[in-house]
This record gives structure tokens, sequence and C-alpha cells, in this order.
């Protein structure tokens, strides 16, 4: 084995170093003004939060810079076993762990309460780099892409057994790494319709239509799925006759069942719509096996399982959701316009925030967030203080500071001469980028809220560590990065 | 080897990571700079946030009477941000404290060890429940003293002296209820005992905030969006007890000057009627700003009239247990009606001796009851443990054992009250430790009459009386019989079937019955409707402890009771009249002319307990 020395202090990469401990220090100062008392500032004292933050902060640097002393070498070769020695954790976690309002996922270790979670991110990007670095790997492969799922679904099942959810939706952020590496974007387009007819199935709710209750998402759905229906089919086939005649069935059927309904005998459409669906699709199979086209038949099925998952969606809504899970959902499509209920907390947020103004109220000076009716205003809502007390030009300010790094990572990552390490810097920039859309989203009331931290700036220290090794081996496999290419 | 099919992807991603950044961005220019409504406010301390305390739900009777209300009380609060050059001594006088009591006071709010939630920018509690005549002092010059302010919250208002020990009080929260439940600041009230705190949940509602507008000077300027954000108030839930009041003051009044319990219960749904704790006090003692005062007077008196003796008192049963021991041996086989065992002035075998009074020899299970003869008992409890089908005399006692545990002895009964005691029901296990192994149903002779090992809670002999009423089955006992809007869950009042045939029942029924018309309960006998009994004389260390339980009408029983009157001598003395008593009192609705002077009669009645710790 070669071994080459690495010249780590003149090949690292300054400028994301230096990105990022300027967001921890934008952190740290705002976990001040979140939490400080105004007439005791003893910032630096262990006891209060910002000086343990402080405390974890120079643990994280000095972590970080051990970390870039462990060669690529050795994360390629023990990807697996780090994978392997993360998941035993995170099993062993949900046995040991003490229940903390609800969730078994802090392990107490003396002084010291550690998530495992937070370091799963890391070694499961490192199993998935490694597994994709394989050289049968092909990402146009439906088997290859269902087992690259898996290195990172694994992970999410033991987080969702710890009753944090929010953390194990993270890992959906992997999918976009396998979209970047060449997995089809039809996974992404699923995905993409799930969520739709997902959101518009609960938020259309059902008006009166002629003497019947109609439902409108259902009916919005449907339509969408006939539409689709018939555009996938004139991509496939540009078959003129074809797509007419399934055009035709199912959107014809449909307004004659509307104008049926509506003047005649009261019916209901969506149950024509099913039917139609059902028919065209059988017609479209019909003409795939008759003009040996299977891939007609795929977008038969996809026609049959949107349907068959629109009214799953209905099911696992109304019956397998919490009631307070469900809240939040219609609070986040503004179904519950209810400030004063579950839609409290956000709104208490977009005060404090929208208080804060151009320039903000300065340093320390925010009320909003002191007075203590921000919920986790030093973790998960510590975005809020920054809007309150730096205003609109702190907020994007810390904005900007994440795009370049996110920016920057991309170009690290895409500079990398190894499959192994371009997958795994795309995974730290899709981690990234998914904690910064959910939680300053959720801050801004746009995205639900599910309790997940604003990297390198929350309070708490599994985070921060967490996040610094995810980065700092990124960093570390840039150094041997070989530039020819 | 580097596949570069799917370079474009790049830039894909990064477009996505601008869109988000962008979009964000966007959304912060229209909340920060577009929309005025947040920066109205952007005023330091402009907002204002005051908590609404719910009322707590209220308290009714089976009857519909109100028993618990609410009426006003003061709170003084105060936020130490804004305490600005304070007259102390004028502040001191207005609200009659001293200025150590304030100093120390103000040290306790800013001590975050006692006081987890303090905030300098939030209101604190100052002092706690004052009166309108207290409050009024200071409120007048409430403008002179700057970071205080008023808050009107409820306290508790008892439209009768009864039933203290089951309805339970208020007291302010402690650190540990704090911790353990973030709904509660500092300040706030929380149900310490009885009703209150086992249906605490139901009653204390949801608190509201109201955001209020304030000026430079903190002088309230008005409400933020006329209330569009504050958060309401949601009144606590009202209880239906099973409850009879009237029932429950004419207990108390009997058991005036004596120490002991009174327990009925309503067969058929397993509420209960009444549930007296003797010595009692006036509720509202607990109630309000004196609260602790009274609360270190009672709990340091040698009599203990805080304890709830009907579920946290554990006695011997004494003859009424004898009742429980006729069903086994039925049900085993051990006797039948027509079994008579000899009782020579008692039980006597191998030198062994219990105790009986003077009646005829041998006899049956019937007349039996109605003398409450200790030999009958006694032998058939010894022909049980000896009995040749079980083995062993552990293994009978085993079978025994279930049968008192199926009774609802042993094991607390689940009612709805906090701190209820199990009483004790001995097993083998417990012989075979302090007997060696080497015991037999002589050994352990006294479980028969209910002495000895066997204790019951007063609520345990009640529902032991409610269980026979039924003919073989109860309802878990319990106080609340509805929740105003809530659905009580079906697995708190759950029927349970005892494992003893229906014609076994009949049987002690008739005994029971026997005892009133020429036994021991004579006195409980009324000419209105079958009143059915047995006494109980339970040996101690002092006197006897006087017992009864019973359950009329015979046949379509209403109420079933327990009498348990410490040191009171014979069942007849005093558990029998006082049952009786209580029983008319429930049936019919009200008292005849005799019984009303009875009631005066015993209510006098003084037993002597000296000044032993009890």
């Amino acid at each position: 084995m070669e071994r080459r020395n690495v010249d780590i202090f003149g090949s690292i990469d300054w400028l994301t170093i230096l990105i990022v401990l300027a967001i921890m220090v934008c952190g740290w100062f705002s976990i001040c003004g979140a939490s400080a008392d105004l007439e005791n500032p003893d910032l630096f004292s262990f006891a209060t939060r910002p000086g343990k933050q402080m405390v974890w902060i120079i643990c994280a640097i000095v972590l970080g810079a051990v970390m870039l002393f462990i060669t690529e070498n050795f994360y390629n070769s023990y990807a697996y076993i780090v994978y392997i020695l993360l998941l035993l954790l995170l099993l062993v976690t949900i046995f040991v762990a003490k229940d903390t309002k609800g969730s078994r996922s802090w392990l107490n270790l003396g002084p010291v309460s550690l998530q495992p979670a937070e370091f799963a991110k890391f070694a499961t990007a490192l199993a998935l780099a490694k597994f994709v670095d394989r050289f049968d790997f092909n990402p146009q492969h439906l088997g290859d892409i269902v087992k690259a799922c898996a290195v990172f679904v694994i992970p999410m099942i033991l987080i969702v057994a710890q009753n944090e959810t929010g953390s194990a939706l993270v890992y959906l952020a992997f999918l976009l790494v396998l979209y970047r590496e060449g997995m089809t974007g039809s996974v992404l387009f699923l995905g993409f319709c799930a969520i739709l007819f997902f959101i518009l199935e609960i938020k259309f709710s059902p008006v009166s239509f002629g003497d019947q209750p109609f439902k409108l998402g259902t009916w919005l759905v449907l339509t969408i799925i006939q539409l689709l229906e018939t555009l996938m089919i004139w991509l496939l086939s540009k078959d003129r006759s074809l797509t007419f005649t399934v055009l035709g069935i199912g959107l014809g059927g449909m307004l004659i069942g509307l104008a049926v309904s509506l003047s005649i005998i009261p019916f209901k459409v969506t149950l024509l719509q099913v039917a139609l669906i059902v028919i065209t699709s059988a017609y479209i199979v019909f003409r795939a096996l008759k003009d040996m086209a299977s891939r007609y038949i795929l977008v038969a099925a996809f026609a049959v399982c949107s349907v068959g998952y629109l009214f799953s969606v209905d099911y696992a809504f109304n019956k397998i959701l919490q009631p307070h899970q469900r809240t939040r959902i219609n609070v986040i499509l503004g179904l519950e316009d209810d400030p004063k209920g579950a839609g409290y907390n956000v709104n208490q947020s977009l005060i404090a925030i929208g208080s804060g103004g151009l320039t903000g109220k300065g340093f320390m000076k925010g009320t909003q967030t002191k007075l203590k009716y921000v919920p986790e205003q030093d973790t998960d809502f510590i975005f809020c203080t920054v809007g309150e007390e730096q205003g609109f030009k702190g907020s994007v300010f810390v904005l900007l500071l994440y795009l370049s790094l996110l920016l920057r990572l991309i170009f690290l990552a895409e500079r990398q001469s190894s499959v192994f390490g371009r997958v795994y810097g795309y995974s730290v920039v899709c981690i990234l980028l998914f904690h910064l859309f959910i939680n300053i989203g959720m801050v801004l009331g746009i995205t639900p809220v599910i309790g997940i931290p604003l990297p390198f700036f929350s309070y708490g220290g599994s985070s921060l560590w967490g996040f610094t090794i995810l980065l700092s081996v990124f960093l570390r496999i840039d150094c041997e990065r070989t530039t020819s290419y | 080897m580097k596949n570069h099919r799917f370079d474009n992807r790049k830039y894909v991603i990064g477009i996505l990571v601008m869109t988000v950044v962008l979009v964000y961005v966007i959304r912060l220019f229209q909340i920060q700079i577009l929309d005025t409504r947040y920066r109205n406010s952007a005023d330091n301390n402009a907002l204002y946030y005051r908590t609404v305390y719910p009322t707590r739900g209220v308290i009714y009777d089976r009857n519909g009477n109100m028993i618990v209300s609410n009426q006003p009380s003061f709170d003084v609060m105060v936020v130490m941000r804004n305490v600005k050059n304070l007259d102390t001594l004028a502040f001191c006088r207005s609200l009659d404290i001293t200025p150590d009591f304030f100093e120390s006071r103000m040290a306790d709010i800013r001590n975050v060890r006692k006081n987890p939630g303090y905030s300098a920018y939030t209101e604190q509690v100052f002092l706690a429940q004052l009166s309108v005549s207290e409050i009024s002092d200071f409120r007048e010059n409430l403008y002179r003293f700057s970071g205080f302010n008023i808050t009107q919250r409820q306290q508790r208002k008892y439209s009768y002296e009864a039933a203290a020990h089951l309805l339970g009080d208020l007291g302010e929260v402690s650190r540990s209820e704090i911790e353990s439940d973030g709904w509660y600041t500092q300040g706030d009230v929380i149900g310490k005992q009885g009703v209150e705190k086992y249906y605490e949940s139901s009653l204390r509602g949801e608190k509201g905030t109201e955001i209020l507008l304030k000026d430079a000077y903190g002088r309230i300027q008005g409400s933020y969006y006329n209330g569009e954000y504050d958060k309401e108030a949601v009144p606590g839930r009202n209880l239906t007890l099973g409850l009879d009041i009237e029932l429950q003051m004419l207990g108390e009044k009997l058991m005036q000057n004596k120490i002991g319990s009174i327990v009925a219960i309503e067969p058929k749904t397993g509420e209960i009627l009444c549930m007296v704790s003797a010595p009692s006090f006036n509720p509202s003692e607990l109630s309000g700003r004196h609260r602790g005062e009274h609360y270190q007077e009672l709990s340091s008196r040698a009599d203990k009239p805080l304890l709830n003796r009907p579920i946290q008192g554990t006695y011997p049963p004494g003859s009424t247990f004898k009742t429980s021991q006729a069903l086994t041996f039925l049900q085993e086989d051990i006797i039948d009606t027509q079994t008579r065992y000899p009782c020579t002035g008692g039980f006597s075998f191998r030198g062994l001796r219990v105790g009986c009074h003077n009646h005829s020899s041998p006899l049956a299970l019937n007349f039996a009851i109605a003398t409450s003869c200790n030999g009958y008992f006694c032998w058939g409890y010894y022909y049980m443990i000896g009995a040749a089908k079980y083995g062993t005399p552990q293994k009978a006692l085993t079978v025994w054992k279930d049968y008192m545990v199926d009774m609802g002895f042993g094991y607390t009964l689940g009612v709805d009250l906090p701190g209820e005691a199990r009483g004790m029901i001995p097993n083998s296990d417990y012989y075979d430790r302090h007997y060696n192994r080497s015991w037999n149903g002589l050994t352990t002779i006294s479980n028969a009459i209910g002495q000895g090992e066997v204790t019951l809670t007063p609520l345990q002999i009640a529902n032991l009386g409610a269980t026979i009423a039924n003919r073989g089955y109860y309802i878990t006992p319990h106080v609340v019989r509805s929740v105003e809007g809530q659905d009580i869950p079906d697995s708190a009042f759950i029927r349970h079937d005892v494992n003893v045939d229906r014609e076994n029942y009949e049987i002690v029924v008739k005994g029971m019955r026997q005892s009133v018309i020429d036994g021991t309960c004579r006195a409980a006998n009324n000419s209105d409707y079958l009143v059915c009994g047995k006494t109980g004389t339970a040996q101690n260390r002092g006197a006897d402890h006087s017992v009864f339980m019973g359950f009329a009408p015979m046949d379509d029983p209403k109420i079933a009771i327990a009498v348990y009157v410490e040191n009171g001598g014979f069942g007849a003395v005093y558990g029998v009249p006082i049952g009786a008593l209580m029983m008319e009192q429930y049936i019919t609705g009200g008292l005849s002319e005799a019984s009303r002077k009875k009631v005066e009669d015993y209510s006098n009645r003084k037993i002597d307990y000296g000044e032993e710790e009890r």
C-alpha cells in the first residue's frame, strides 16, 4: 500500500473552514441573545447555555482538527465497519436510553449525554459512498438503487424507533445524492407527486356540488393523474390515436359525468373517475401487449398506483397519524388558521422575526425571544433570535453564509477524483441543505415544524460534533484528491 | 474511473440550493420589511404577555348540589425588571407585611433554585390568594408601585362544611411538581389531596395568554391586534360525584367526638355515596392564604385528622369478615346449609381456645351468622385448611387467599382517590417465614374471624357489603360519577365477578337478614324496608372497635355500608345504630322524629382516646 504524506495545512480548503467558523460564531452570539438574562450577563460561566456552547465549540474545533489526521484510506477501508458499529449503537440506544419527552435517543455517558443519531449521518454517508464506489454499481439498475437506499433506510428505521421522526427524515436527503450519481429522476418525480397529491387531498375539503358533497381534493388529484397518464403515454408512444383515446375516455368521461351529476342524477363523480382510470389503464395494457411495447405498462401502473396511494393517504392521515401530528400538518397547509393552538409557536416565532425589521433590535436587546414565548429558542428556533436582534440584514447574512458554504461544498465535491469522495461530499451537501431547508422553513412558517437543529448554529454538543465530524472527514478526503482529471 | 454522464446534475443541485435560499430571503423580506404589523410592535418591550388563568371545574354531588365552586382571590404579581424607585415602607404597609418579609420574598423569587421558571421579564407571584379586603389598600396605591400588578384568580368556595378528605384541597405547586409538569409555574395551585388531586388534569383547564401593548413607561395601552393573537383560557371540566352531600353531613355529625369511618356505596353502580373520616375538619380551612398555618396545625394533632381513614386506615374487620368465610366454605364444599358445628362458649381444640358468647349449640350457618358465632367459623376454617383435597395447609391457604383477593381484599380496589391502602391478606409464604413452615389451621385460626394478620380498609368492608348485596359482583368503587364533556374510560369502573355461586350469596344474605331479625343487628331493623347486616367487634390493643356492615333493601339494594368506630366496643353499640340511621336517611330521604333524636344522642357521645399518637 502506498503511503502518501499529505500536507494538510497546505492543501486543506481554508475557505470552508472560515465559513463554518463564522457560522459557529454567529450561532454562539445568537445563543447568548436567546438564553442570557440581561441582569446577569454571565456569558462565560460554564453553568449558562452560552458558556456551555463555548465549551462545545472549542471541543468541536479540537475534534475536527484531530479527525483531519485520519486518512481517506482508513475511511475507505473501514466504512462498513464504522457504519455497522453506529447501527449497533443506534439499536442499543433504543433499549438503554431514558425516555425524555417520549423519545429514546439520548445516551447518558457520565456527565455528558450524546445523541447517536447525530453521528450516524457521517457513518451512513461513508457506507453509501463506499457502496456507490463499487465498480459494478449501476445507478440505472433498480436493484442497485434499492440496495443503496437500504443503506440509509436502515438507520432511518432505527431512529424512528427512537421516536425521533424528525431526525430520521433527514436521511431522505441521500436520495438527492443518488440522483447526482445517476439515479433516474423519476424517483424524485414520484416523490414530488406523492407530496403534491398528499397536500391537495388534505388541503381541499369537500364542497357541496349539486346536492352531493363533492371531494374537491380527490377530484383534483384524480384529474391530475388522468392528465399525467395522457401526457406520459404521448411521450412514450407518440401515438396520436392512442393518446386521444386515453384522453377522451378519461377526461371526456369525467366531464360528461360531471354534467350528468349536476343536471340529472347526482352521483359520486370521483368514483366514476376511478373507474375511468382503471378502464384507460386496462386499455393501455391491452395496447402494450398488442403493440409489444411493454413500457406502456409503466404508465398504467403509475396511474393505478397513484389511485391506490391517494386512498391510502386518506386512511393514513385519519387513522394512523396522531392528532397532534394531524394538527401540525393542517396548520402548515393553512387548513387550521389557529394562532391559539398548534400554530401559536410558529406565530410567536414570526412575531419575533418580524419585529426585527431591517436592522434588528441589537445584540441582547431582543424581547420576544427572551420572554420565553418562542419555544426551543436556542435550539430549533434559534433563527428567531437572529431575525429579532439582527433584523433582515443579519438574517440574510446568515443565509448567505450557508449559501456560500453549500456552493463551496458542491464545488469541492465536484473536484473529487474518486466516486467515493464525490458521493461523500454530496452527502454532506444534501444533509446540510435538508437541515437548512426544514429548520429555517419552519421558523418562517413555510415547512412543517420538524424538530431538527440548524447546523453549526443551534445550541447542543451532539449536533455540533456530529456535523463537525461529517465535514472534517470530507475536508480530509478533499486534501487527498488527485488534481489531475 | 469517473462517469461524466450526469455531470449536468450538479447544476440542478446548485440551483436547488439557491432557490431555497432565495425563497427564504423573499419570505424574510416579506415579514420583516413589508408586513407592518410586526414592525409596529418592534419597540422594545411593547408586548406584554399576561397569563389568563382558567376557571377551575366546579364539583356537584349526585343530586346536583354544587358543593365546590370558586370565588375571586387576588395575587400580587411582580415583573422584576420594571421595579423602580419602590417606596418599600409604603408598599409593606399597604399589604400588611414586614420589610423583612419583603426582602426575603424578593430574594426567593430571584433565586432560580427555588423558582426554576424565573425570568426578570415575566410576571412572578409576589403574594398569592388575597381576599377582596386584603387587597383593597394595595389596589388604591398600585400606581405608586412600578413593576407590581394584581392578577385576579380564584380560590375554592365550599357550600358545605363537609367531605374535606374526599374533596381534597389545593395548594401552591412544589418545585418537583413544576419540574415534572411544565404546565405549572411558581405560584400556581394544584390539587394536593382527594378528588382535587386525582382529577387535577380535568379540573384545571387550559391557561390562556393575553398579549397587551405597553408604552415606554410600562403602562398598558390596550390589546395587541384586538386580541387576535391572544390565547383564550379554557375552563376546567365540572365533576359530578356519586356523593350524597346530605348523607355525608349526617355521617360526619354522627362521628363527632369519635375516630373512625363510614363508607356507603351504591351496589349497582359502585358509586360512593358517602365517605366519612373522623375526626374531620372544615374544607375551607385548607383553602386560601392561611392554608399553610392550618395544615401545620392539623398535621401536628395526635388524632391525625388529615388521614383519610376510609381508604388509608387498615383495620381488623372482625366478624364482618365471617360473611366472606361463609362464602368461601360454601363454595369449597367445606360446609353446606345443614352442617352444624358445636360451640360451647367458643372454640376449644387441642388446648387452643377462641371465646364466644352464649347461644345454643351446635348450630347451622344461618344462625351462626345471625349470632356471629366464633366457634362455627373457627371449625369451618380449621376443616378447610386441614382438608385432604388440598394436600397441605400451604395449598389450602393459597386457595383461601385467592378467594379473599377475588373478593377485593389484600390489594387496592382502584378507587379514584390518591393514597389508597391495600390492607393485608396473609399468604402461605408469610406463615412459612414466621412459623418455619410448620403451621396449620389452628395456628392461623384468627383469620376465620377477621382478626390476627387480616386487615382491611373500611372501603373494602363496604365493598364486601356491596358484593353481597349484588349477590356476587362489585363495580370498582368510585367517587366521581361523570366528568363534563369527557368520557371516563371503561377500565375505571369495571365489573368484577367473584368466583362464588349466586346461591351461596343468597344463603349469606339470609344469614345477614336473620342477624337483623333476631341476632346482633336487631337495632338496625326498620319497618319500611328489609335490612341485612353483620356486626363486628374487632379486638386490638385497646378497647374493641365497633364495626357494622350491611345493606338495604334486601331484594333491591340501594345502599351498602360499613361503619367503623375505633374503640367503640361491641358492634351493636355504635356500628349498628349509626349504620341504621345512615341507611334510613339515604333510603327514605330523611329521618323520622325518633331517629332525629337518636342522631343528637349519638353525635354527642364522646369516646375518650387519651393523648396517644394514633
